[in-house]
């Protein structure tokens, strides 16, 4: 089973890569893209008897590992 | 004499650093422990050196954290036992959560490697007790994200208790955005946990602990931890 992780900022965190990658958006003309915020994704190929504890495992992995609380949240999707 | 520990993961670089200003400058037993060691049975204070820790991977500190050492380590920062994290070792105790917020990019995104000044907020730490309160002192970073970041209710706590250590400012102590090398909230450079033991900071006092380093204040913050663990033990 795979469960795929998303990992982004927090709204009220500051992303300075974001920006800058906006900003080389503006010069190549992308004008009309107002904001750019990046995040991460995890790709989690795990065994599992039940798509529950396939879940459960990985927002597990999420909360401890892949997300750091004070600046990010997570979101996690399961996929056959 | 105390024993201080320098803990050594995969990925850390200024292990030496520390050593060096520690043990062949100031005269302590200093000693290099391995990240995989599970005891640290014996040691007085514990010192978490800059570097990369497991490459940085995923987050700066963020792996480290899960290393056997980190066991003892908390258990020591439990007991009331001198912590201090510099450089990659303060990121590595906001990622364990023995000090509060954590760290972003630099808000220039270029790793700034630079003097900077830095404005004394509190004496009542193991590296500032025996400087002033107010003083300015000068001491090199090297980071690329060392951008401090907290809610604001973490901040104004932290404030409000006194918990911040050293600010970056201008060489008269103002605390300028042009003095802040990274975009740290309220120029944040430096913080101590709650019962005062626990110590995390940006700037490297291992890379100025001689005149000739062209700042000896890293040395009088080590200094001022050596007299800080004698008295204690």
């Amino acid at each position: 089973m795979k469960a795929r992780v998303v990992v982004r900022l927090k709204p009220e965190v500051h992303d300075p890569q974001g920006e800058t990658i906006r900003g080389t958006l503006e010069t190549l003309g992308y004008g009309k893209v107002q904001e750019v915020r990046q995040g991460k994704t995890f790709e989690l190929s795990l065994q599992a008897s039940s798509r529950e504890e396939a879940e459960a495992m990985a927002r597990d992995i999420a909360e401890r590992v892949l997300a750091n609380p004070v600046l990010e949240t997570f979101e996690v999707e399961l996929h056959d | 004499m105390p024993r201080f520990a320098i803990v050594v993961f995969p990925g850390s670089n200024c292990e030496h650093d520390v050593q060096y200003a520690l043990r062949d400058i100031l005269g302590q037993e200093a000693e290099l422990v391995w990240h995989k060691e599970t005891s640290l049975t014996g040691y007085d204070v514990v010192v978490l050196p800059g570097g990369f820790a497991h490459g940085d991977y995923l987050r700066a500190g963020a792996l480290a954290r899960f290393s056997p050492v980190m066991k003892p380590v908390a258990e020591l920062a439990e007991a009331g036992t001198p912590v201090i994290g510099i450089c990659n070792g303060f990121q590595i105790l906001q990622e364990t959560g023995l000090l509060p917020g954590a760290m972003l990019r630099n808000r220039s995104l270029h790793y700034v490697c630079r003097y900077v000044y830095l404005r004394v907020e509190t004496t009542d730490s193991p590296l500032t007790a025996t400087c002033r309160k107010g003083e300015v002192v000068r001491i090199p970073v090297g980071h690329a994200d060392g951008n401090y970041y907290a809610d604001s209710k973490t901040l104004d706590e932290l404030e409000c208790t006194g918990r911040v250590l050293l600010r970056y400012s201008d060489p008269e102590g103002n605390l300028t955005d042009e003095a802040n090398p990274n975009g740290a909230c309220r120029n944040i450079a430096g913080i101590r946990n709650v019962r005062g033991n626990v110590v995390g900071l940006m700037p490297h006092p291992d890379r100025c602990y001689q005149p000739e380093l062209g700042t000896d204040h890293g040395g009088r913050l080590f200094e001022s931890l050596i007299r800080w663990v004698s008295q204690v033990s």
